[in-house]
């Protein structure tokens, strides 16, 4: 098992099935509103790979695996992939680059500014995500600052919530994971300092 | 095997930019063919040309009728298509009531009858900032309302969609309250723009879009066009509105399409024609502020959104 997680091989495997959502966007018909399913989709994945990053620490502690962590940077940075398809559909697609328009919208609507908040703050853990900004950094500033993943994905979360008319499960359904995992790695910590 | 609806076979057999074109002169055909299945006496030539339609291109008929807000079948755009295929309108009666001389419960066909069917070919806007143009085949509500005899005290008409989580399952998710209500000032109601629709595209409505019959009112958001009506009630105070209920500051009872008065969270002066890349401006009154825009004079419409 351990072997086989470390294998360039499988790495690779997981790097190709994470573009699986941009291929089915490629080659399918999009449905009567297909911008809008553009919207959705890389918006959906963006929350997704956001839940799957944070899910590999508890995970590797949990199964005693902790290879896994040759994937956090990779599944991260596919959120910070998604996320600017998610970003650039709405700056072209739905506002044609209107300058006045965007700003408005992120100085008015709540659920914009939510969901743009969680995009910029993604952008400089993707910009520190090498080996040699972790050296730079050092890994204790590093950390401090890759905490901002739960503040960006808690406003992407918010962003759903607020965007959905009335049936809120899977926004919640997102709060729920993401509260989790986040009580996971708070609840340990605290317990051990208390021993 | 010879088909019940001679308008299925001219879909197949003619492309479909020939047959929008043709579809006008048409028509009037096609209301014949349904009239010998659903009714009779039916004014055929008045049908094809009514002048309330839009020369604008309708939208396909395959996203009219996959792209829905029906919440009774499921939140998303796609589910009423494939979750309402079985839903039962047939027997099917609405009960005209409340502040009337004459209340009385209608079956459909006999509804059918109040008035010759009309083709319209309205716009048709949803406050979530999407558009389509659609050919709807119904009578105006003006002929039920004369037919019932509102009384002096009757100042507004409210309106009941049937519901049966049974055959509604989804809805126990759709975060609304059921059954759907909702309601139109008497004035709003006898525009002659207003109208009780049976069909689209020359057929009967499809059960997505709200079948047997649904309210179309076209300078409104789509949401105030309630599906699949059986209750009409005549009542002398405001009644209650669904999505009113549900978020009293998103969503007024009024409703009225307005490029000036922004959805709380988001701007409601574009929109997305479905089929088009670009978007494009929303009209005041969705367009219709010839017929309406007397209905609202002296009203503040931000106040009265």
């Amino acid at each position: 098992m351990r072997a086989w997680i470390s294998a360039r091989t499988t790495k690779v495997a997981v790097f190709l099935l994470a573009l699986v959502p941009l291929a089915w966007l490629a080659t399918h018909r999009l449905g009567p509103n297909p911008i809008e399913t553009i919207t959705h989709t890389t918006g959906d994945w963006t929350l997704r790979f956001l839940v799957f990053t944070l899910a590999v620490t508890p995970l590797r502690k949990l199964l005693g695996l902790p290879e896994l962590i040759r994937y956090r940077r990779m599944l991260g940075l596919f959120a910070f992939f998604y996320g600017t398809l998610h970003f650039m559909t709405y700056l072209w697609l739905d506002k044609f680059f209107d300058g006045a328009e965007i700003i408005k919208d992120v100085a008015k609507r709540p659920f914009i500014t939510a969901g743009f908040t969680g995009f910029v703050l993604l952008i400089p853990l993707a910009l520190t995500s090498t080996a040699a900004s972790i050296r730079r950094l050092g890994g204790k500033r590093w950390r401090m600052l890759h905490r901002l993943v739960y503040v960006s994905a808690g406003a992407g979360a918010v962003h759903y919530y607020w965007l959905v008319k009335s049936d809120i499960r899977r926004p919640l359904a997102y709060f729920a994971l993401m509260a989790i995992l986040l009580l996971w790695r708070i609840v340990p910590a605290s317990s051990r300092a208390s021993s | 095997m010879p088909r019940e609806r001679p308008i299925d076979v001219w879909n197949e057999v003619t492309p479909k930019n020939v047959y929008l074109n043709r579809r006008r002169f048409l028509a009037g055909g096609m209301l014949a063919a349904a009239a010998g299945k659903l009714m009779a006496g039916t004014r055929l030539e008045a049908a094809s040309k009514s002048p309330f339609s839009t020369t604008e291109t309708p939208t396909s008929l395959d996203d009219i009728t996959h792209y829905n807000n029906f919440y009774e079948f499921g939140t998303s755009k796609d589910q009423p298509a494939k979750l309402a295929t079985n839903f039962k309108t047939s027997p099917w009666t609405v009960s005209v009531e409340g502040l009337v001389n004459k209340p009385r419960t209608y079956d459909l066909d006999t509804l059918m009858k109040l008035a010759p069917l009309e083709e319209r070919i309205y716009r048709h806007r949803c406050v979530e900032g999407w558009s389509i143009v659609v050919p709807w085949i119904g009578l105006p509500l003006k002929a039920l309302i004369k037919q019932a005899e509102p009384q002096s005290n009757a100042r507004f008409v409210a309106f009941q969609s049937f519901f049966d989580l049974r055959q509604m399952p989804q809805a126990r998710w759709a975060g609304i309250a059921f059954p759907y209500v909702e309601g139109l000032r008497l004035d709003e109601a006898l525009n002659p723009l207003t109208l009780l629709a049976v069909g689209l595209y020359g057929e009967v409505l499809p059960n997505q879009d709200g079948a047997p019959i649904r309210l179309v009112v076209p300078w409104k958001y789509g949401f105030k066009s309630i599906k699949s009506i059986v209750k009409i009630r005549f009542v002398e105070n405001q009644p209650p509105t669904t999505w009113n209920l549900s978020a009293p500051r998103e969503y007024g009872f009024y409703s009225n399409v307005n490029p000036e008065v922004d959805h709380p969270r988001w701007s409601q002066a574009h929109e997305r024609r479905l089929g088009d890349f670009f978007k494009r401006d929303t009209l005041m009154f969705n367009g219709y502020g010839e017929q309406v825009a007397s209905l609202y004079a002296g009203m503040d419409l931000r106040k009265n959104y």
